[in-house]
Formats: C-alpha cells, structure tokens, sequence
C-alpha cells in the first residue's frame, strides 16, 4: 500500500475529455505526470483550449471522462480547503480584479489556513513577507495592486502562490502580455521555484519559452488531439508546423535554444 | 495616522471608531425642542443603567429614555447595518455602485410595508409585512438569476434591477388604489423614510436581525476580502465561496429588509458611507467593516438628528441624506483623489 502511494505521480492526468456543453470536443485524452520539480509548458493556438485544459485540471471545470490525481487521490474527493494547500493557481495579470496593496494580495494565498472567523497571524504575515522578498518584491508591498505595472502585479500573483506553500504552481500564460525583461524575470522565477522541488504547469503562446524552461510539454490542437512528452521531442519544427500552421526553425543562440518563425504554412 | 501593513486597524483609529458614535449619541440626546446638557444626558443613562432613580426632573428622564433614546438607538443600528450591508454588496459584486438595494430588497420591503398600511395593519403589522415582502424579492431575485449555466453574478444583478422595478411598480399600484385621504399620505410618507416611528417595541422586532448581521460581518470580514476575486481565484483559495457568496448575500439582505421595514427607505447611507471607509482605510474588509459600522452608526444619528430638530416639523431622513450626502461625498471624493473597489 505504502509502495503504491510512492510510485503515484504528484499531479496526473488521465484520459481528460471535455466538452462544453452542446460544443465540439475541446480535449481529448489528455495524458500528464508531473514528479515535484519538473516544469510542464501547454502550448497550443488561440482557442484550443488551453485555459480549459487548466481549469479542468484544477477541477473548476468537470472532466466528460478522465480525472485529475494528486499523488494518486482523484481531486475531486480531496476537501477544497485540503487540496489548496497542495496545489496554487497564479491567474493572468490582467484577470486579477480586486485593487488590495501588494501585501494583502499575497496574504490571501494564506486563505485555505485561516479559519472563517479569524484573521492573519505571526506566522501568516511571515510566510507572506517571506514569498515577497523570495520573489524580490518587498518594495511593492505598501503599493495597490491597481497602481503597479503589469508585470510587478504578475510577481505578486506568483508570490502570492508561494505564500500559500503550495507544491504545485498552476500559471495561466503567467508571461503574456509582458515586456522583454518582465518575461524573463516570471520565467526564471517559475525556472527557480523548480529548483526548489515546485511542480509548475504553466500556459505559454510561445514555444521558445517552452523549449528553454520545460521538462515536459504538452501540444493542444484544434480538434482535441494532443502531443505530449519530453520537451525536446515534442517541440520540434514539424510538430509547429502541424499545430500552429506555421513554418518555423529552431536553432541554438549561444547556449540556448529558440524558435523563429518564418512564414505562415499554406 | 498610518495605516499597519496586515490591514488591521491602529489602536488610536479603534478607540475613536468606539467613541465616535457614543460622543454622537451622547450629544444628540440632548438636542431637540428640550435642550439637555450632556452631563445630564449622562447622569440619567448611568443612574438607570445602574438601577437607581435619576435626580433630574421626570420630565427630562422620560424624554431622554422614551422619546429619544429609542430613535438615536435606532439610528445607530439602522446606520451601521446600511453602511455594512452596502460594504459587503459593492465587495460582493466588485461594482463601486452596488447598494443595500441591488437585489430588491429595499423595494420589496417598501413594497410590503405599502400593502400592510393598505390593509390597515398597525406598525408592528407593518414591519412585519415589510419583512416578509423584502424577504420574498430577494429570493425571487436569486431564482430568477441563478441557474445550472450561470453567467455569474452579473445575471444576479440583473436580475436584482428586474424584481426591483416589479416591486416599485406594485408599490405603485398599491398607492394607485389606496384611499387619498388617509392612507395614501401614510404610504408616501412611510417610503420616504423616517425614524419617527421607533419605539422599543419597533427596535424589539427589528434590530436584533440588524445586530446578528453586525456581528456576523464583524466575524468574517478578513474572508470578505475574498468576494472581491474573480471567480477562479476566488476558488483557488480554498474557501467554498459559492456557500461564502450566499452567506454574505443572507446576511446584507436580511439587514437591509430589517432597517427598510423598521424606517423606510433611507437612501445613500449604504453607498456613502462604505465608499468614506474605502477612501479613508483601503479595500481591506479588516478595517472598512469597522469603519463602515462606525460611520454609518454616526452620519444617521447626525442627520436624524437634524431631521427631528431642525424645523418645527420632521423632515423626512432620506432627503436629508441625500442633501448632506452628495455635497460630502463630492468634496471627500475629488480630496482622495479617487479609489477602487
């Protein structure tokens, strides 16, 4: 039994399909594992599902068929206040409504630990200081989150999933809408996270992201159909070609690699 | 004063949030047709608190204790579950313009205050009539805008706005088949809002709902920073917020047809006032729900207050607030320079 619970996987998937009601087939068959400190990249064009694929792996949407695993237990019979403290999820920058200064925003990651009744302690102000200056964000604290650039409010959201002490990082496209810099910083924060033994899923539109951070990347199509595996297999130029529809060429720029497009594939 | 970084509130902004309403309560008992010095104020409340007799004359005890002290407390009471009721409904739907009355509940229970005075009920009739009528706007409200393909709240509020327009309308016919003599000026009067009608039989009925909803904001308001979230977040952290939604929505709805049914509807204070707190202590609910408690408390004791007192008829409360509240409002908001929910 003991044995068992050690060889499940931290996060798997297995079989996800899901449809939105009366829609086309939006997923199908979806395979993932995810050991602590590996990095998993979804890639896909607009409109194959890749926010959904997120939202049913968290169980915000219902899986047709399949189910989502934590350490083996199918989540849906794990306690939201339970599972939330396994597993943090880090929403785009520009979907995240509520104007609280920096600090508060991070403190909320302590929410599934405070009872309804009560209000931060000590060692909550602690944890939610420490992902700030973890992430180098002290300075944003005092600052409201409406007030801060698009990218300071992007390192907030992820400290605010540190805070939470979560071993699974869930960011939806954590650097779109970026500058070149801003990019980098949320990139090599989710590179470090999974250093210190974080599983971390992340949405990307660019494939170069995935091919210098990911250990695993999955491909979503249109129609449903996915490739997953080992980034290095699966990123490759016929794989963007056949899911984008576009020519492109990977090539190594010093000692990382990149992928440039070319042309649009007729 | 600085405010502290967890979003609690300092000690100095604690003791003057406690003191504020009992110096505005203090003061107004004096005020009216027979002034009364606050010293006096005080040495009635403290010997009848104590159980002894008041050594002033019985006149000045029995307007202090029957005719003023039922009104301030329902002003008090009838502030302060506004102002956090209006607090948990802009948290609640993100939207800086959410009222007490964005469910329908304030028409409701004008609308079954209306129909108890067409009926002839007396004023505990009334109030219960109100009730129940809020009570029933506000769960038509929810069926008609929730379902299994939720569009989120927006449906609700939506939906809010719809009840809302049905119930004036009633409201309407109700005033339209009432008879002119008697009983239309009764209900004219009634919706416009007033507190001449607290006694403690009124307060009996009505402020322990107010009070229990009090407390139990009080008691959640750090997770009310939570409503504010997008749905997904929301649910990220853990906390069933759909079960967390409906609770806050139980608790604003229930204060607000209590405060409708025992005074009318008083406008303003429900948006006003949380938007002060928000200006004054940010977003975070640790501090606005105290503050909104407060202020609310305090703005409605000082404009009863001058509706009783300032000429030689009651004026009624809700036109006050509005010709107080609006000036003050645009004076704090261009000062602040803006806010956000």
């Amino acid at each position: 039994m003991n044995e068992k619970k050690k060889k499940a996987p931290l996060l798997a998937v297995r079989g996800g399909s899901f449809s939105y009601k009366g829609g086309p087939q939006i997923l199908k068959d979806v395979n993932i594992e995810l050991e602590a400190g590996e990095i998993l990249a979804i890639l896909g064009p607009n409109g194959a599902g890749k926010t959904t694929l997120l939202r049913c792996m968290m169980d915000m949407l219902r899986w047709d068929s399949g189910k989502s695993l934590l350490e083996g237990e199918d989540i849906r019979h794990i306690p939201a206040s339970k599972l939330w403290r396994r597993m943090a999820y880090v929403p785009q920058a520009r979907s995240a409504a509520a104007s609280y200064t920096a600090f508060q925003t991070v403190l909320l990651g302590r929410s599934s630990r405070i009872a309804a009744f009560s209000s931060p302690g000590a060692d909550d102000m602690q944890a939610a200081e420490d992902a700030m200056k973890r992430l180098g964000i002290m300075h944003l604290a005092d600052k409201p989150c409406h007030a801060i650039s698009g990218g300071e409010l992007q390192m907030v959201l992820i400290a605010r999933a540190i805070a939470a002490e979560a071993d699974i990082l869930i960011l939806d496209e954590p650097e779109s809408n970026l500058d070149f810099k801003n990019q980098l910083v949320v990139l090599d924060a989710i590179s470090s996270l999974a250093d210190e033994g974080k599983a971390c899923i992340f949405n990307t539109h660019y494939p170069a992201h995935a091919l210098q951070r990911a250990d695993k990347s999955l491909l979503l199509t249109k129609g449903g159909m996915s490739i997953y595996g080992p980034t290095k297999f699966v990123v490759s130029e016929d794989d963007i070609r056949s899911i984008f529809g576009v020519n492109a060429i990977i090539g190594e720029f010093g000692d990382t690699q990149s992928v440039v497009p070319i042309s649009i594939h007729e | 004063m600085s405010l502290r970084r967890d979003g609690k509130l300092p000690i100095a902004w604690k003791l003057i949030l406690i003191v504020m309403p009992l110096l505005a309560a203090v003061i107004a008992l004096g005020i009216g047709r027979m002034p009364i010095a606050p010293s006096e104020v005080i040495e009635v409340l403290s010997s009848k608190l104590s159980g002894n007799v008041p050594r002033s004359n019985e006149l000045v005890v029995k307007t202090v204790m029957q005719l003023r002290l039922p009104r301030i407390l329902l002003a008090a009471v009838v502030g302060a579950g506004l102002s956090v009721a209006g607090c948990a409904f802009q948290s609640l739907f993100a939207n800086p313009l959410a009222t007490p009355d964005t469910l329908g509940v304030a028409s409701g229970a004008g609308f079954g205050a209306a129909l108890g005075i067409l009926l002839g009920f007396n004023l505990i009739g009334v109030q219960i009539t109100g009730l129940i009528m809020g009570g029933a706007a506000v769960t038509l409200t929810w069926l008609a805008g929730s379902g299994k393909d939720k569009g989120g709240l927006s449906y609700i509020v939506l939906s809010g706005i719809m009840i809302g327009s049905l119930f004036s309308a009633l409201v309407s016919l109700i005033k339209y088949v009432a008879d002119e003599e008697s009983q239309l000026p009764a209900i004219t009067y009634w919706l416009m809002g007033g507190l001449d009608k607290a006694n403690y039989k009124t307060l009996a009925l009505g402020a322990p709902i107010i009070i229990i909803g009090i407390i139990l904001f009080m008691l959640i308001r750090w997770r009310m920073n939570l409503l504010p979230l997008s749905d997904d977040e929301a649910r990220a952290s853990g906390v069933n917020i759909r079960a967390f939604r409906a609770i806050t929505v139980v608790g604003a709805t229930a204060i607000t047809a209590s405060a409708v049914s025992m005074c009318g509807q008083v406008g303003w204070v429900g948006l006003l006032i949380p938007h002060m707190s928000r200006m004054i202590f940010g977003n975070n609910h640790l501090s606005i729900v105290p503050a909104s408690i407060s202020f609310g408390a305090v703005f409605m004791i000082i404009v009863d207050t001058m509706a009783r007192s300032v000429s030689a008829s009651e004026i009624p409360v809700s036109i006050l607030t509005a010709i107080i509240g609006a000036p003050f409002f645009i004076v704090l908001m261009r000062r602040s320079g803006g806010w956000r929910i």
